[in-house]
């Protein structure tokens, strides 16, 4: 098991997207330990009379340089409204790095195209994969969806390690319509895929990559408490029983999951 | 510093400060956050004679300062955790205590029974107050006529000390506490979680699978207060108080309502460390009163 840390980091800045994103780039005085791409961490809410729990968020990118941790937040709810409007200077709690992250493929793959399709917010945990990909000498290709061209985010970020694809359902931005339908699906060539957004987005991916014989992983985000194996609440069925989502996920193969697709 | 040792049973615990079944694991979770031997004991999750799945997603709703849970004694059974957990845990210097729990009372006794040979566990925690199963759990500890027969049945076949877990859906906690207490266990534990439910109004429909589920944390803390304040007028034995602990005052609270020692359950979520943290502020505590000993605390208020 990987070394879990429970520490105070410092928010460096909180930079507004949209009316209801924003993304919190953390600092910390140590050096940072490993973080995998699709690991999350356990914030907790500060001076919240109203949650009570930690917010599980995936982390979005780590520049284990200069020490920093991103963090793309929308605000959902009660405690992830008052993430997004912590001020600069602020200390976060955090507990990390939790869960186990997305498949790193072997250097051997290089040629493979890895394929990243990103739903909303739930295209966070691809940045911090790109770039990791990228690094491996990989150039992946990103599949982004939102609701309208507002809801795009980062997308200079995601431009600087592979190829943009977009779609929204207004038709503001890229194709018009959900990721599933996006012309570069048809033209196949895909050798794996990394999904992670609104659930009947990831099921249309783990559909479409089952068809195709594509491997294909998928980072989910059931309800947590604790984040660390506790308190068995989030569990997802799995081919192998009931399955922590938070220590044996959060991103799981497709061929794991009882996913009726 | 003070004599934080407390006696429960023929358990001598190294200070009044467990952590609370279903919120610990099995203690090793928490190894990277806390020295596991600063800690008085663990009391590891509800574990029955078979492997139980457990209730279906979803199995959690936040609520104001708490929250409910379903998870319905999730666990791989007794065998498993003797062949897989306790070779992990034996050598951690801290009591470990085993929340037993089953569907008849052949399936206690049975339970129990196994976990009586394991060295390094020195007590049972009999938890007759689950209220996420449909079979047993709460159903045998809601009347006296249910919970003394369990007890007396699992009093012959378990050895070591028994401390008895209560549930709060009752009417008259004192009542069910008195008859465990005759019928042999060495000390009795509360509260387990209140009854409750919540509803997800844009769907129109109840946020758990199984509708209702156990409410915890601080939200509770002043319902668990009383009942171990009438429970302490009611019993001989001693008192291990639960119930929305969130710090060392929240523990002092206890051990001055009756409590004996203290276990420290959803909070655990919040704060991985907390345990250690309220050790250290019963501590303090001690010290700044002037008391020689942690005993000398409880039913002090009351």
């Amino acid at each position: 098991m990987v070394k879990k840390y429970i520490a105070d980091w410092k928010v460096k800045e909180n930079k507004v997207l949209n009316n209801d994103h924003c993304l919190l780039k953390l600092c910390l005085d140590e050096p940072l330990p490993e973080i995998l791409p699709g690991q999350f961490v356990q914030v907790k809410i500060n001076h919240s009379e109203h949650t009570f729990l930690r917010r599980p968020i995936s982390v979005h990118f780590v520049n284990q340089k200069v020490r920093e941790l991103w963090l793309l937040i929308q605000s959902v709810g009660e405690g992830t409204r008052l993430l997004t409007i912590v001020n600069k200077g602020e200390a976060l709690n955090l507990i990390y790095p939790l869960g186990k992250g997305f498949t790193i493929p072997s250097e051997n793959n290089k040629s493979n195209k890895y394929l990243l399709v990103g739903g909303g917010v739930g295209a966070a945990p691809l940045l911090y994969l790109g770039a990791f990909l990228k690094e491996k000498g990989i150039t992946p290709a990103f599949l982004l969806g939102a609701r309208t061209e507002n809801n795009l985010l980062q997308l200079s970020e995601f431009q600087k390690y592979g190829e943009v694809y977009i779609t929204t359902e207004d038709g503001s931005a890229g194709e018009k319509g959900w990721v599933i339908h996006h012309s570069i699906l048809q033209k196949g060539a895909v050798d794996f895929i990394y999904s992670c957004g609104p659930k009947p987005m990831m099921m249309a991916m783990a559909r479409y990559a089952r068809q195709r014989s594509i491997p294909c992983e998928v980072s989910l985000e059931n309800t947590m408490a604790c984040g660390i194996g506790a308190c068995l609440c989030c569990i997802e069925k799995t081919t192998e029983g009931p399955a922590c989502v938070c220590t044996e996920g959060p991103v799981f193969n497709i061929n794991q999951l009882t996913w009726p697709i | 510093m003070a004599d934080l040792n407390v006696p429960i049973g023929g358990l001598q615990l190294k200070n009044p400060v467990l952590t609370a079944s279903g919120t610990f694991g099995y203690g090793i979770e928490f190894a990277d956050f806390i020295d596991l031997s600063r800690i008085g004991g663990i009391v590891v999750k509800g574990t029955t004679l078979r492997a139980r799945e457990g209730n279906d997603y979803p199995r959690m709703a936040e609520t104001p300062a708490g929250m409910l849970n379903a998870v319905g004694l999730q666990n791989k059974g007794v065998d498993y955790f003797i062949t897989d957990i306790y070779p992990k845990i034996k050598d951690i210097n801290t009591h470990f205590l085993v929340n037993v729990s089953g569907s008849t009372i052949e399936d206690y006794v049975a339970c129990a029974e196994r976990i009586n040979d394991l060295k390094k566990i020195s007590a049972i925690e009999l938890n007759i107050s689950c209220p996420n199963v449909k079979q047993g759990g709460m159903a045998f500890g809601i009347t006296c006529a249910g919970a003394s027969p369990v007890v007396r049945a699992v009093r012959k076949a378990y050895r070591k000390t028994l401390i008895v877990k209560l549930s709060p859906n009752v009417s008259d906690i004192a009542e069910i506490a008195k008859a465990v207490e005759g019928e042999g266990a060495d000390a009795v534990s509360l509260i387990n979680t209140l009854l409750g439910m919540a509803i997800d109004v844009e769907q129109r429909k109840p946020i758990l699978s199984t509708i209702t589920g156990g409410l915890s944390g601080p939200c509770i803390k002043p319902i668990a207060l009383r009942m171990v304040y009438q429970t302490y007028k009611a019993v001989r034995i001693p008192i291990i108080g639960l119930g929305g602990i969130s710090n060392g005052k929240d523990a002092v609270e206890f051990l001055l309502a009756g409590a004996a020692a203290i276990q420290i359950g959803t909070y655990n979520f919040i704060d991985p460390a907390i345990s250690v943290k309220v050790v250290e502020e019963i501590n303090q505590y001690l010290d700044r009163h002037g008391f020689q000993s942690v005993k000398e605390l409880t039913g002090a208020a009351v």
